[in-house]
């Protein structure tokens, strides 16, 4: 096999070129698909769908029990797309004791339509090798120092079952409309690597 | 496979490099969206595309960015499905195109068991030539079912382009001293586990 740093290797560029092709000589690709589809992506499956669920959560406890029984419900109920092989999406709930965080050691798995497309430091080797392992070092490395007594729990995206993790609300912000709220939940504290402490009311 | 992507636990890995540094890859969009294209014409499944970047060479797997696995696991089966020759691909791509490595056999679902919530299971010992979806950090080890969540494709077999009957996946709980002894933080391990994967403690 060609060693991929050699300069005769095409570009990426060149085989995600070479790939286009193929698929449209083939029949398979049709005109238009690479930029509705990419379109359809950065509009739709953004970080402010489950930053809205998680806002409502805070300020509807009817939505809460629902979130937290049946997250694909819930999605739904806001009018945001689950893949339909996805057949389960279970909202890992934050205490004062508890902590959730997410990884895909085998992959880079990610509920992406509720999350957005996941970071790069979620598809990171250094991320998938060492929170399951080192869950409370890496947490603490990437700025979440957990008390001695919270409890953490990972959760390894190896079905495609998916995950998120709903935040505690930061006290601060006790009182605030669903709309402010929304826009203080960020990516990391739906995977479980931040915990919004930097929040202020 | 035990392969060089199954990477939970490792050591040696270094920080996580958070948050994000400014990144934009005009070609990466464009292969999420040519791979969306594939899976939705059924040019071939998610296991499918997940074991063929399971089988790039490790050197090429390592250096590799997120989206250059998935258009190398791409171009893979577009030569393995016969859409298209390694030679086709070198010569639109205009230059050398490495490609994952040979595919091995995949195997059957293990005949039908059940386990029961609060039940302690192992995982089996298998050593597996081909697509399997638990990673090696619990082959063997014992924890607790949590919860029974919906069944799915057996992977080993739909990473294969076998016929892949549904199969019952469990929530299972480890805790992280029982998988890495005193060399890890204290935590407790949730991982998605097909039951074929698993046997009575």
């Amino acid at each position: 096999m060609a060693d991929p740093s050699t300069p005769s290797v095409a570009t990426p560029e060149q085989r995600t070129a070479a790939i286009e092709m193929v698929l449209r000589r083939q029949g398979v690709l049709q005109d238009g698909f690479v930029d509705s589809f990419t379109e359809h992506a950065d509009d739709a499956w953004v970080v402010a769908n489950g930053a809205k669920m998680v806002a409502r959560a805070w300020t509807d406890p009817g939505f809460r029990s629902l979130m937290l029984a049946d997250g694909i419900a819930a999605a739904r109920d806001m009018g945001f797309e689950f893949p339909e092989h996805h057949r389960r999406f279970a909202v890992l709930e934050n205490t004062a004791d508890v902590h959730n965080v997410i990884v895909c050691t085998l992959c880079s798995c990610s509920a992406y339509t509720i999350l957005g497309a996941p970071p790069a430091w979620y598809k990171d080797l250094n991320y998938r090798a060492r929170v399951v392992r080192k869950s409370r070092t890496v947490l603490k490395e990437m700025g979440v120092e957990l008390p001695p007594g919270t409890e953490i729990r990972v959760w390894d995206t190896t079905t495609d079952s998916r995950y998120m993790v709903l935040p505690q609300q930061p006290p601060e912000t006790k009182g605030w409309p669903a709309e402010k709220l929304a826009k203080i939940v960020t990516q990391d504290a739906m995977i479980g690597a931040s915990r919004l402490d930097d929040v202020k009311g | 496979m035990d392969g060089f992507h199954d990477i939970g636990g490792k050591q040696g890995f270094g920080r996580v490099v958070h948050p994000d540094a400014p990144h934009d890859e005009t070609w990466e969009p464009a292969v999420r969206a040519l791979s969306g294209c594939a899976v939705i014409n059924h040019v071939y499944n998610m296991d499918e595309f997940r074991h063929a970047i399971e089988r790039m060479a490790p050197r090429h797997y390592v250096a590799a960015p997120y989206f250059e696995r998935h258009l190398t696991a791409i171009a893979t089966l577009l030569v393995e499905k016969g859409l298209a020759t390694r030679e086709e691909l070198e010569e639109l791509a205009g230059g050398a195109f490495p490609l994952s490595g040979p595919i091995g056999p995949g195997r059957p679902a293990a005949p039908p068991q059940t386990f029961a919530i609060g039940e302690r299971v192992r995982v089996k010992t298998d050593y597996v030539p081909g697509h399997v979806r638990f990673p090696a950090y619990i082959r063997g080890k014992t924890g607790e079912v949590v919860a029974v969540t919906p069944p799915y494709p057996f992977p080993d077999a739909a990473g294969h382009g076998m016929p892949a009957p549904m199969e019952p996946t469990y929530d299972v709980r480890f805790r992280s001293r029982d998988l890495w002894a005193d060399a890890c933080d204290d935590a407790l391990n949730h991982v998605g586990v097909f039951q074929s994967y698993l046997e009575k403690a």
